[in-house]
């Protein structure tokens, strides 16, 4: 009960060392994906990597993975919720004003 | 932080058997959880600190891409990606310092905290290294700024300078501050190390390392996205 190690933390080496060599593959892969020119879709190519990189992080290296307490859920989720609503609500507000 | 340097301390009453475990928690599960509470509501402050930032650059990307693309060229994304490397090895570090600490393995724990220093302090340095080369092309936004390149894809058309700034004013500011946190940082590692070669971590107690692994990895996240969104614009045109 006291150790630490027993709850959530099943996390090995291997799983860590893949999630490095994933995120490196991640960077070399957005910088190879910049240097295509896939028109309006490599900005959406760099965000969608980009945040599966951080999902890695977030996952894996911060234990989000296994993470039980509903509290800690809550707080991540809603984190990211307003995070959406303040970007989410101001595009939708400047990145449709045409007449300006 | 949850004040967690007097958990490092033995306390004069409380749990005698665990002296990490502060008095007025009923377990060490329920003072870690507390722990870690704490540690990710600051870190969603942290996430709307720089999501304003974020914000700010994508309604200017936005309204001059051209200017935003022009400038982010001048940059050298070869240093950027080094720098993104750079942050996922020290990720991995802080990850083995964790599970150093759960397992006893000493050398490996004190290991990775070192090498996590150095990597953050590699950071900098190629960090500082980019800022001086912005002040060498006059990229530093105020009265001696200046900007003479062309729109890419436009090679007729001229960037305007004043829009050229506010991408180099996110480009200080986003960067700054990041580079702010890698600072504070480096200084919660420094006295992690320092705890760390002082016993004060054991398999059952290693808090202090998870949140302030947490932290890093937070700013390891914060660079993630601002790599991609400042430094590989539109370069293929």
């Amino acid at each position: 009960m006291s150790d630490q190690s027993q709850h959530g933390h099943s996390s090995s080496l291997t799983s860590y060392f893949a999630v490095w060599i994933a995120l490196l593959a991640g960077t070399a892969l957005t910088v190879v994906a910049a240097h295509i020119n896939l028109g309006p879709f490599n900005a959406a190519v760099a965000l969608i990597i980009a945040t599966t990189k951080a999902l890695l992080v977030a996952l894996f290296f911060m234990h989000l993975k296994g993470a039980s307490e509903k509290l800690l859920k809550l707080v991540v989720i809603s984190t990211i919720a307003f995070l959406f609503i303040l970007l989410v609500l101001s595009m939708a507000d400047y990145g449709t004003r045409s007449w300006s | 932080m949850p004040d967690s340097s007097t958990a490092l301390q033995t306390p004069t009453h409380g749990h005698a058997d665990d002296p990490a475990l502060l008095h007025h928690f009923a377990e060490p599960e329920q003072q870690r959880n507390a722990a870690s509470l704490g540690m990710w509501i600051f870190l969603a402050t942290e996430v709307m600190f720089f999501g304003g930032l974020f914000c700010a650059y994508l309604i200017y990307r936005l309204k001059y891409f051209g200017e935003f693309a022009a400038a982010s060229q001048t940059l050298n994304w070869q240093l950027g990606t080094t720098n993104t490397a750079v942050l996922i090895c020290s990720s991995l570090t802080v990850v083995l310092a964790i599970y150093g600490a759960q397992r006893s393995k000493r050398a490996l724990m004190i290991g990775s905290l070192v090498l996590t220093i150095i990597l953050g302090f590699a950071f900098l340095g190629i960090k500082a290294d980019e800022y001086a080369e912005k002040f060498e092309k006059h990229h530093v936004p105020g009265p001696s700024f200046q900007f003479a390149e062309k729109i890419p894809g436009h090679p007729d058309q001229m960037a305007d300078p004043n829009h050229a700034q506010i991408y180099f004013s996110l480009y200080f500011v986003m960067t700054g501050l990041h580079a702010l946190h890698m600072i504070i940082g480096i200084g919660l590692f420094v006295w992690l190390l320092v705890a760390a070669v002082k016993r004060r971590f054991t398999p059952h107690y290693y808090t202090p390392l998870e949140m302030g692994g947490l932290y890093w990895h937070f700013v390891d996240i914060v660079w993630i996205y601002l790599f991609p969104l400042l430094y590989l614009i539109d370069l293929r045109k």
